[in-house]
């Protein structure tokens, strides 16, 4: 009875449309907030932080990234690791030609530049749908990963081959703990999602939806499908580039083109189909599911063996489950994790009746 | 620029573009059966070369093991049908096409946790060093049988497709599942039917190419390579499989050695898919491929 | 919500002349002339094949027939992108519903009204101001187009789980968000029951008294298409064989054996 909704009548359209309607989201979401803000930070560790939640965190923005291309707008795309590569990149080469220039001002310039390449590698998706698209998308993976690879004007020549990101400060406030970095990561994530979730509830994610799901009738009705298209290719993008700066300066600490290869575009695109196509949270679950999965075979491994599993071994065997997972998704629920999440809250309204 | 040279590269590059049509065959003939773009082909490629070379250097027999991996992917193709298709069966294809990306990752990881991910010398008796000489220009022997036997299977499956019972029907099956069904055409058994054929196919070219590059992991990544030899074949089309395959096995050797230099080298990596691209964007269902028609 | 249609500006709201429109050996349209009144509701009938939908795509723009003129307020249309059709006017439903099956009844008609939005990206990513206010306003417009079709029960189910009478409602309802000067409605009452139908009649005549819309439909239901139009157009093999008042046309020799398929 905790999640009923009943005597929460909107007596306006402005409260009916706010960003969370029902109260009790609205508890959830400050309790999540305050709990990502102030009690992580207080209690979890530099492991936790470092090799969890940051990159929990940036790839969830990649998915947020490929969701809206793709969970919103319906055009798919196996090249979301090449526009965070362009991120990356960018966002470098700006920092060392022009040192003066403020790190985040980098990381909107990454995403500006990925957004523009996006928006060019986009330009089949006006003629072109659905599979084909992913095929295009997947020639701009390729391409990508083998101009930053093969020209060294990108890597500022260096001959090392391990490029050292380029380190961050914020108003003579020095990032470089998990702790600092953690909260840059989180605060641009949220934000971003922010955005996102407005976006998905306004006349432009609307038009997505609408491209999505009847090209046809949208065009119908008076939404130029080339515009719509564009830019979308041109959010999502710009969302994977920032993602790809994030991951490259603060998780990896290198910029270099192995990081953001073909596999990493499939295991954003599992992200959004286990989390949830078209939407926000989805782009999170997927990605802690992807995240947290590995950790968890490998101590289930190790407790059920007794010895440790050889990393070959747990690598085969996290293909196959995440193989599996994304199939039972699919046949079980297309909508992922997310929808499962709304049916549970269903459930929840009529706790402790039945039905 | 040498004419036996170029000569040489442009033989190589069509001997090896047979060799990608070969992957790309189970490719169209799932998609012509069922309109599914099958995702996990290279890693079916890999699973069946896998288990056939594993069996071989158990001390079995060749053709005992050859029957027991055909056998094996008579029942991978059934578990497929029974687990994967059946409940997907009225989804749109894009959830089908995602399904089968899944698919790929768990076969690959089923196939190397069974196996292992060691490289595997798979030795067909045909010496991969001879060469034959025409001119001044070296064509490889190996590349030869290879083509042969690819050529061969094509031709068996083009007038499998037009002439036989089953053909037509697998026809009526990728134009429209519901109408399939409504004339009596059994779905499921035809589904099986392709993809054990597919899984068939994925042997030959496994073997094939296990041969050329030894089997190991890097082989179904060759199935990306397909994709490319589709667009531009038509995905529906057996001989588009074949011209599409030697489109991308010459266009991508020719780019190589003569427009590779100027930037860096490695070109084949990405010049199939920019080709792909270029075809799409003119003739989207590829040389010989049918249109698609949308309506409301 | 009363439209002040320019109703005495253009008393022609098109005028189509000598149109012939094929598909490659196809001829689906034959020398047809068709003049549609600003205000009125003119029904398309014939057999099946005669080129009805044919005529329709014809009018919104998205067939260019290879011969004759089509006018639009007077003034001959040239070549037009189909995403600029619904600004200039002209609205439609389809046949086999073409709804948002990911959105709820609210979304698909608000998203009819993204042309009479104005976009601003970044003041729709912080939901703030212009943007917030324009969602509000287009939501009160939206309410008035669910007031006025009856649907407020259903307004936040997705789409995909109404009902097919109810779907076909949401679908003029998106089309009403427009605001369109003509309307299009191709087999509006198709596969409906009676109750569903009378519904429907009655929204139709509404539209057209209350917003002065000029309504032009394809129906097969002979009692519909006599009850509710002023005007009635009967094509048969892509030829125009007789245009009239409801009364005139069900007379008439052609029209008759065109349908019992006499001669």
């Amino acid at each position: 009875m905790i999640y009923r909704e009943a005597g929460q009548f909107k007596t306006t359209y402005k409260s009916d449309q706010a960003i969370l309607p029902i109260f009790q989201d609205r508890i959830a979401m400050v309790l999540m907030l305050l709990f990502a803000f102030i009690i992580i930070p207080i209690f979890a560790n530099d492991y936790w932080l470092g090799s969890i939640l940051i990159p929990f965190l940036a790839l969830s923005l990649a998915a947020l990234g490929l969701n809206v291309l793709t969970g919103y707008a319906g055009q798919i795309s196996l090249g979301s690791a090449a526009f965070m590569a362009v991120g990356a990149f960018a966002a470098f080469n700006l920092q060392v030609r022009v040192p003066e220039v403020p790190f985040l001002i980098a990381f909107l310039w990454g995403g500006s530049c990925s957004a523009a390449v996006g928006i060019i590698f986009g330009l089949p998706s006006l003629r072109i749908k659905g599979f084909y698209l992913a095929v295009a998308t997947l020639a701009a993976q390729f391409f990508i990963e083998w101009l930053f690879t093969h020209f060294d004007w990108f890597t500022n020549y260096s001959t090392s081959g391990v490029i050292t990101a380029p380190p961050m400060q914020l108003f003579g406030f020095a990032i470089d703990n998990p702790l600092n970095k953690y909260f840059l990561v989180l605060s641009i994530v949220a934000l971003c999602a922010f955005g996102v979730r407005n976006l998905a509830r306004s006349e432009i994610g609307r038009a997505f939806m609408a491209v999505r799901d009847m090209d046809i009738a949208a065009e119908a009705i008076g939404i130029n499908l080339m515009k719509t298209k564009l830019l979308a290719f041109g959010i999502s993008s710009f969302l994977c580039g920032l993602a790809g700066a994030l991951w490259a300066y603060v998780v990896l600490g290198t910029v270099e083109p192995q990081a953001f290869d073909i596999a990493r575009s499939f295991e954003i695109l599992f992200m959004i189909v286990i989390g949830g196509l078209g939407s926000v949270s989805g782009a999170f679950l997927g990605a802690g599911f992807m995240i947290l999965l590995p950790i968890l075979l490998n101590n289930i491994g190790s407790v059920i063996t007794g010895a440790a599993i050889s990393t070959e071994t747990i690598a085969h065997i996290e293909y196959m489950v995440f193989g599996a997972f994304i199939i039972f998704f699919l046949i079980v629920e297309p909508n992922g994790l997310a929808r499962l999440w709304q049916l549970g809250k269903e459930k929840l309204r009529l706790w402790p009746f039945p039905y | 620029m040498d004419f036996w040279f170029f000569i040489e590269v442009f033989v190589g590059g069509l001997l090896s573009g047979v060799m990608y049509s070969l992957v790309a065959l189970g490719f169209v003939l799932i998609f012509k059966a069922s309109g599914i773009f099958n995702f996990a082909q290279g890693a079916m490629v890999l699973f069946a070369a896998l288990t056939f070379v594993r069996l071989l250097e158990m001390g079995l027999p060749v053709l005992l093991v050859l029957a027991i991996t055909m056998g094996v992917m008579v029942l991978l193709a059934i578990a497929i049908e029974k687990v994967v298709l059946r409940p997907l069966v009225n989804q749109d294809l894009i959830i089908l096409f995602m399904a089968t990306i899944g698919l790929n990752y768990f076969i690959e990881g089923m196939a190397q946790l069974v196996w292992d991910s060691n490289v595997h010398v798979l030795d067909l008796g045909i010496d991969e060093y001879v060469a034959f000489e025409i001119g001044d220009a070296f064509i490889n022997k190996f590349d030869v049988w290879a083509a042969l036997i690819a050529g061969g299977l094509v031709l068996i499956l083009s007038l499998f497709f037009r002439y036989t019972v089953i053909g037509r029907a697998l026809r009526a099956v990728a134009d429209d599942h519901q109408a399939a069904l409504s004339v009596g055409i059994p779905l499921r058994t035809i589904w099986i039917y392709v993809w054990t054929t597919a899984g068939l196919v994925a042997l030959v070219a496994g073997i094939v190419w296990g041969s050329k590059l030894g089997v190991q992991f890097a082989i179904s990544a060759v199935a990306l390579k397909a994709i490319p030899v589709l667009i531009i074949g038509g995905f529906t089309s057996v001989p588009g499989a074949i011209i599409g395959g030697l489109i991308v096995g010459c266009g991508e050797k020719l780019a190589e050695v003569y427009l590779g230099g100027f930037v860096g080298g490695a070109i084949e990596n990405w010049f199939p898919y920019m080709l792909a691209l270029i075809v799409l964007m003119i003739r989207p269902e590829g040389l010989f491929g049918e249109k698609i028609i949308e309506r409301v | 919500m009363k439209k002040q249609n320019e109703k005495n500006k253009y008393s022609q709201l098109m005028d189509i002349k000598n149109v012939n429109l094929s598909f490659g050996g196809l001829k689906a349209l034959i020398d047809v002339d068709l003049q549609i009144n600003t205000g009125e509701i003119l029904a398309i009938i014939g057999p099946n094949g005669a080129g009805k939908s044919s005529m329709l795509n014809v009018i919104s723009g998205i067939y260019i027939p290879q011969k004759g003129i089509v006018k639009w307020k007077g003034q001959i249309r040239k070549k037009i992108a189909p995403h600029n059709i619904a600004r200039m006017g002209i609205a439609r439903t389809f046949q086999n519903i073409a709804l948002f099956r990911g959105m709820s009844a609210l979304d698909n008609i608000l998203t009819g009204r993204n042309i009479l939005m104005k976009r601003n990206m970044f003041l729709e990513m912080l939901y703030l101001g212009p943007s917030k206010n324009q969602e509000i306003e287009h939501r009160k417009k939206v309410e008035e187009i669910i007031d006025f079709l009856e649907i407020q029960s259903i307004r936040k189910t997705p789409v995909s789980r109404l009902p097919y009478g109810l779907q076909k409602r949401v679908e003029l309802g998106r089309a009403l968000a427009l605001e369109p000067e003509l309307l299009l409605l191709d087999e509006p009452m198709a596969g409906m029951n009676v109750e569903e139908k009378e519904d429907m009649c009655r929204f139709v005549l509404d539209v057209n008294e209350q917003f002065g819309t000029t309504i032009v439909l394809i129906e097969h239901d002979m009692g519909v298409v006599m009850d509710i139009s002023d005007r009635v157009a009967v094509l048969d093999y892509g030829i125009k064989i007789a245009d009239g008042t409801p009364d005139e046309v069900r007379s008439e020799q052609k029209v008759i054996d065109a349908y019992l398929g006499a001669g």
